[in-house]
């Protein structure tokens, strides 16, 4: 099946926007993308080996968080893989003032 | 460097006015290469935060997904993302940097004082891992296209 990686990711494919990689399930997928490219196992998982918190998985538009067999859900090579590291921020509770110019 | 026409530039500060006192929030797709980042197009995203839009922002993950595949289908990258401090300086906070994970990518933050964009800043996110990423101040060059002036007569 296709895998989609991010840019920050991509150092560790060879610059490839998009690898193939064989599986029947998304565990095995991810077993054959880290054996395929050893450096991405340490960016994708913890030491506990489990995905870090930042890393989500799509199965084509499904949040592998939400799909019932998780990991062990069965693919097709027709399917896509889309992993994606989340986006958030703000501002800390401390509002500005006069004496504090916006820089 | 990150490297943004004078219209998208624009278009990033006033979607900060345009959801003030709310955080807004955009990705920058693009391509990188030795000289920096440089934008193509940007793209509106909306702040799953509607709990603490004011000081808080996050995109849904899927919304990412469909960003990445546009991207794909114009032959661009994602580069960076864009996001507002209604009231706050245009400086990257705790909760920015430990909730940013692209290294390799821009962060651009504006400050929307009262309602109007203030200063605008970038910050590229370097290093090779979580453990050793960080913050660096990025300068913006905005690029102003040449305008073709026709006269009559």
């Amino acid at each position: 099946m296709n895998i989609h990686i991010p840019t920050p990711l991509r150092a560790y494919t060879a610059g490839a926007e998009t690898v193939s990689v064989p599986g029947a399930t998304v565990a095995e997928v991810f077993t054959n993308l880290t054996s395929q490219y050893p450096e991405l196992k340490q960016q994708l998982f913890s030491n506990e080996g489990k995905l870090r918190s930042f890393v989500n998985v799509y199965v084509n538009d499904e949040d592998l968080r939400y799909l019932p067999e998780k990991e062990a859900t069965t693919v097709a090579s027709t399917d896509e893989l889309t992993i994606i590291p989340s986006i958030a921020g703000g501002t800390d509770l401390i509002p500005s003032c006069s004496c504090c110019p916006l820089l | 460097m990150l490297h943004i026409d004078y219209t998208h530039y624009e278009a990033l500060r006033a979607h900060g006015e345009e959801t003030y006192p709310h955080e807004c929030c955009g990705v920058l797709l693009g391509k990188s290469n030795a000289d920096g980042n440089h934008v193509r197009e940007i793209v509106r995203a909306g702040n799953t935060r509607t709990d603490s839009a004011h000081n808080r922002y996050n995109i849904a993950p899927i919304e990412l997904v469909k960003i990445q595949r546009q991207a794909r289908g114009l032959g661009l990258d994602i580069v960076g993302f864009y996001h507002s401090h209604p009231d706050h300086p245009a400086q990257w906070s705790p909760t920015d940097f430990a909730e940013a994970h692209w290294i390799g990518c821009s962060y651009v933050i504006t400050a929307v004082e009262k309602g109007k964009s203030a200063i605008t800043n970038s910050f590229l996110l370097t290093g090779t891992s979580e453990e050793d990423k960080k913050f660096s101040d990025q300068p913006i060059e905005i690029e102003v296209q040449p305008v073709s002036i026709s006269t009559n007569g």
